[in-house]
């Protein structure tokens, strides 16, 4: 997983609420999946018209934008489905950072496992964001080591991301390397359950009644 | 210091705490279906690692196979890789399958409370959003993505925070032709689509405790459209009385131990939630949604709400967006709306309790000629119980098609769509933008309601059948 420091770059933004990861990606195209080539996928009932051209109303469809890292979203982005074929289609569009007041709980998550920020910030910050990258062509600049977004007129918003989620991300580490480490620790644990709850542990299975 | 039932159920299954409320906790159930099973297997495998505890993952194909009479796993050609890559996958694994045509196939969420592998008191997780249902039957469960599935294959484990407690009590008596659906409909409505965002609900009060399990699961089903990752009902004798006798529940001298464990299951008098909220539903009408989001619910006799009385602008757009999307008008009623498509089914409302509620509606009636309508059964379990009880030939003959267990038209997934423009009543959960098909409206309905629609045409009260 690519590691998070600083991200330098456009914003684009998009306010509807409650933008769902069924809108982020849609379902068939990830049952082939190969989470590489997902990018040009991404958003595509927003980001394509009926006859499959480009909707110039998009605004990564429009040049100022097209590369743009960051996303500036409406509150309870990424609502709905689990998938996280839309953390990897944001990314294969080039996205690293997504910012709302709030996001779905899961996508949120997903994000992490993948070296994608989500951050949260008020819904007046995130006007002002939102109005900046519209009305300005400069870069805006994320950077998790000092927890600090500056915008292209140099206004700086500190956010507050997990401690731990903030290390794994600078590290570029998911969560599976970091609990292998315990294993022993989970086995004793397991032991000890097997004794307190073997209704847990008894998964045979009867024939049905 | 008094605790809730989240916190009992969290605090004992945590291996290890790492302070600031996350905690490495134990996973007492892993479902996997066709859609990620063989894809975080593979991952698995790619990355050297073995299922640590196989004896403790099951799964099922649901979402990407075909629900076509007759079907195999390779009658949706491109579900046919997902399919055969879940075989053989958890076969290496040694994973129990329940495959397709075998006892125990069904969508994720309904084979798991109906074999008795989902406990009260369980912690469950699987790489699907819906898994909060199984908190119907007093289980801590969420869904999870696709590396956190992968870790907890690995590792039995899953690192989490732990969430801000929210408790909804749902007071009172049911009116005439509501349902569980229609109440979680109007909960959903009332509090937004967001309102559960970083939340674990528990749902309380009198109509959850009068409510049979597949009401409470259906319930809890929408926890996640309410943008909570859980819901939980605290398990009763109901509870328990559903589990006597199912396969993978306890029985005998264990099950003595493990009621005694249960029925400890609740949240003390005093303990605190941080937002608690009460509804009367005996104000509930029979509801629908008009929009794109589960929140855009309102009851069958209201109008289609007018954006410009919406305040926030951001929201105002969303609305108009959603009311350009849906082909509505704002201001009319919604009742009388002409729909194409109905679908009766997905893990909301597949149960025996809804194909008979369904079913009692649709006997002796017809099928609007304009629509087409889907019945599909959650489960192989389901289906032939409610063959048994001739609840097929109820629909046949009202004109419905009577399909194979599982996802369908609910995501999609299989290649069955609503076709672009098309509208359809559908008893799942999820309105979204294309979530049915591209381009197709979908209105979210009890499956009474659903049958009220295909026998009018019309979007219609079922009050007025
Ligand atoms: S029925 Fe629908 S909501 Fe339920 S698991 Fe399947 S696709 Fe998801």
């Amino acid at each position: 997983m690519e590691p998070f420091r600083v991200v330098k770059g456009g914003a684009a933004a998009l306010m509807q609420t409650n933008i769902n990861t069924d809108v982020v990606i849609r379902i068939e195209r990830l049952t082939n999946a190969d989470r590489s080539k997902l990018g040009r996928f991404a958003l595509e009932a927003l980001r394509y018209r009926a006859d499959g051209s480009e909707n110039p109303d998009f605004p990564f469809n429009q040049s100022k934008y097209r590369d743009a890292p960051i996303l500036i979203a409406g509150r309870n982005f990424g609502c709905g489905s689990s998938r996280e074929g839309a953390v990897w289609a944001l990314m294969g569009m080039g996205l690293r950072c997504v910012i709302a007041e709030s996001f779905g709980d899961i996508f949120y998550g997903n994000c992490f496992q993948n070296g994608m920020l989500p951050i949260r910030l008020p819904d007046s910050q995130i006007q002002m964001l939102a109005r900046e990258a519209a009305e300005l062509s400069g870069a805006f600049t994320v950077d998790l080591e000092r927890s600090k977004v500056t915008t292209p007129s140099g206004r700086t918003v500190d956010f507050t991301i997990d401690p731990m989620r903030r290390e794994a991300l600078l590290a570029g580490l998911d969560d599976i390397g970091l609990t292998l480490a315990r294993s022993s620790a989970i086995g004793v644990w397991q032991s000890a359950d097997r004794l307190a709850r073997p209704w847990v542990w008894d998964t045979g299975g009867r024939p049905a009644r | 210091m008094p605790q809730t039932l989240f916190d009992k159920i969290w605090e004992s299954h945590v291996i290890e705490d790492f302070g600031d409320g996350w905690a490495l906790l134990h996973i007492d159930r892993l479902l996997i279906h066709d859609l990620g099973g063989a894809p975080a297997l593979n991952e698995l495998k790619r990355r050297g690692l073995k299922v640590r505890n196989p004896e403790l993952v099951f799964a099922t194909p649901d979402h990407a196979v075909s629900s076509a009479p007759g079907r195999t796993g390779e009658t949706f050609p491109e579900g046919a890789q997902l399919w055969s890559g879940l075989r053989k996958m958890t076969r290496e694994a040694g994973i129990r399958l329940f495959d397709l045509g075998e006892d125990g196939q069904g969508i994720v969420h309904v084979m798991g409370p109906e074999l008795g592998l989902v406990l009260p008191g369980a912690t469950l997780i699987c790489g699907d959003s819906h898994t909060c249902t199984n908190g119907g039957m007093g289980a801590l469960a969420f869904g999870v993505g696709s590396t956190e599935c992968v870790h907890a294959l690995a590792t039995q484990t899953i690192r989490q925070r732990k969430p801000r407690r929210m408790r909804i009590r749902l007071d009172g008596a049911l009116g005439q032709g509501v349902t569980p659906k229609d109440v979680i409909l109007h909960v959903i409505g009332k509090f937004g689509a967001a309102a559960g965002v970083e939340h674990s609900i528990e749902y309380a009060g009198s109509a959850i405790r009068q409510m049979d399990i597949d009401g409470r699961l259906t319930i809890c089903n929408l926890s996640v459209e309410m943008g909570a990752k859980s819901g939980i009902v605290a398990p009763d004798d109901k509870t328990f009385a559903y589990l006597a006798g199912r396969p993978f529940a306890p029985g005998g001298k264990v099950l003595e131990q493990a009621l005694l464990h249960w029925r400890s299951l609740a949240s003390d008098d005093d303990a605190a939630f941080d937002r608690d909220e009460t509804v009367n539903v005996a104000e509930v009408s029979p509801t629908i949604t008009w929009g794109t989001s589960p929140q855009h619910a309102i009851a069958i006799d209201d109008m289609i709400p007018d954006p410009s009385t919406e305040s926030d602008l951001d929201a105002r757009a969303t609305m108009r967006a959603a009311l350009d999307y849906m082909g509505l008008e704002a201001g009319r009623s919604i009742a009388g709306t002409k729909v194409d498509w109905v679908f009766i089914g997905s893990c909301t409302n597949s149960r025996l309790s809804d194909l008979r509620d369904a079913a009692r509606f649709a006997k002796d009636r017809r099928v609007d000629a304009r629509v087409t309508a889907w019945v599909v059964p959650g489960s192989l379990a389901v289906k032939r119980q409610a063959e048994a009880e001739g609840l097929d030939r109820i629909f046949r003959n009202a004109g419905f098609q009577w399909r194979e267990p599982g996802c369908s038209m609910c995501v999609a997934a299989n290649g069955e769509r609503i076709p672009p423009g098309a509208r359809c009543v559908s008893t799942t959960n999820r309105n979204f933008v294309g979530r049915q098909g591209p381009h197709a409206r979908t209105h979210l309905a009890s499956p009474a309601m659903a049958v009220a629609a295909a026998v009018t045409g019309a979007i219609s009260d079922v009050r007025c059948l």
